[in-house]
């Protein structure tokens, strides 16, 4: 038996076009769910408790449904309500809208977790509104947080492989593509792994580097 | 509507979900902490090896996982069925997990009690077990069954190899009553209850380690 990485590198171009499909898809996701989940704080933490719970509610059921699942609900289920996707517009609603229950769980943890004496004392220095948000909430939320979000980027990486079920050409999909037309398969799902690790390997190290940074800022403004 | 016979093929699909899932944990629990020991022993290349594991599994989809192992390895002469494909790679992913959440624990204990048990003649394995493990196993519950729901979750990546879980059930249903709606909200409501029971079991079982913490 001999492996043929040869052929692997000679189909270079397809891993790289799946790996970038995977990259600009996760991240486009990402943004626009930060961006959601962020809406959905305010009902999260909204001083009404039955809006809160039910906002809560909707958040955890969310939780619940396995990402292949929303997938089908998204790209099978909802043309019978009329909304009819294409594979790339349904791929990039089912990660926004997985993604967001995550992110606004996060978001609201992160929230809950801040001390409450800052904002206090911010108030008594007549902050209030958006300069209260933007100068002492956001960057000590931002700090907080981070790395959860990191955390929550490689685990969205990870779940859109299961977009290769409804054959949205990612870096799985690449993967099988090619093993299944030159019959390899061990070296090919081994290069789309190693891929994976090494992209997730980078954004550990982002957040890490950027961990370091927080308490550098952290101890110089103390 | 939904019909009863459909339910019945949803819950048999849920049947393969939880046994999948279920031998998957109660392998890659002690697996997880096979690893941890080797993270946290004494043996470089051990170490090493256990250390580049965890960093890659933990690293990639669960799909991808099931993929390499199912049409990968038969290439290098190591054939699995589905279902025994699925199993493996799901214990394999879990096991890396669960290895982090065992070493944290590890790593977290206090080093004194450990001494004190030496002090007393114990030997390391003695110690370990009366003295160490009683303790973080209570510690990683919470961790350990946050796990088993993330594992739960995922396990639908075996339908990509043919075991017919509730996913894939639930899938083929609707290709065939033309019903998909119905047929995958009900499935996401079995997998809320199921990730329901798990987690209302593993508070129960805290509260009575609370209350009893010579239970074991």
């Amino acid at each position: 038996m001999t492996l043929r990485f040869d052929v692997i590198w000679k189909e270079a171009p397809q891993f790289a076009v799946g790996l970038g499909n995977t990259i600009w898809l996760c991240a486009v996701s990402m943004i626009l769910s930060l961006m959601l989940a962020a809406l959905l704080l305010v009902p999260l933490t909204s001083r009404r408790r039955n809006l809160r719970r039910m906002a809560q509610a909707v958040v955890d059921a969310g939780r619940c449904i396995p990402f292949l699942l929303l997938t089908y609900i998204v790209y099978f289920g909802l043309p019978a309500t009329g909304v009819v996707l294409n594979k790339w517009s349904a791929a990039l609603a089912t990660l926004v809208l997985y993604n967001t229950a995550y992110m606004a769980e996060i978001l609201r943890a992160g929230w809950a977790s801040l001390p409450p004496g800052q904002t206090e004392a911010a108030r008594a220095f007549g902050y209030h509104g958006l300069l209260l948000t933007r100068r002492i909430i956001l960057p000590q939320l931002v700090i907080a947080v981070g790395p959860v979000i990191g955390n929550q980027l490689i685990q969205l990486i990870k779940d859109s492989a299961f977009l290769s079920i409804i054959t949205l050409p990612e870096l799985t999909f690449a993967a099988n593509a090619v093993q299944s037309y030159y019959f390899i398969p061990f070296e090919s799902f081994l290069v789309a792994t190693l891929l994976y690790w090494a992209l997730c390997g980078g954004i550990e190290a982002l957040v890490r580097r950027g961990e370091r940074w927080a308490s550098r800022m952290r101890r110089a403004y103390a | 509507m939904l019909k009863l016979a459909t339910l019945g093929d949803l819950l048999h699909g849920a049947g393969i979900t939880i046994s999948v899932s279920a031998l998957a944990i109660s392998a890659g629990i002690p697996l997880g902490l096979a690893l941890a020991a080797g993270r946290t022993g004494r043996n470089p290349l051990i170490r090493g090896i256990c250390a580049t594991y965890s960093s890659f599994v933990r690293a990639v989809p669960v799909v991808t996982f099931v993929m390499l192992i199912y049409f990968g390895l038969p290439a290098l002469g190591i054939g699995f069925d589905p279902f025994p494909a699925a199993v493996l790679a799901l214990t394999l992913n879990t096991a890396a997990f669960n290895g982090e959440i065992w070493r944290a624990a590890i790593v977290d204990f206090p080093h004194g009690q450990l001494e004190a048990a030496r002090a007393f003649g114990m030997t390391r394995r003695v110690a370990f077990w009366r003295i160490v493990f009683p303790q973080i196993w209570r510690a990683s519950l919470p961790a350990l069954v946050n796990e088993m729901t993330l594992l739960i979750k995922v396990s639908p990546a075996v339908a990509i190899i043919g075991v017919v879980d509730l996913t894939r059930k639930a899938r083929q249903i609707s290709a065939v009553t033309y019903e998909p709606l119905p047929t995958f909200l009900s499935a996401a409501v079995i997998y809320g209850l199921v990730l329901l029971m798990l987690v209302a079991g593993a508070r129960w079982l805290e509260k009575r380690l609370a209350v009893r913490p010579g239970f074991a």
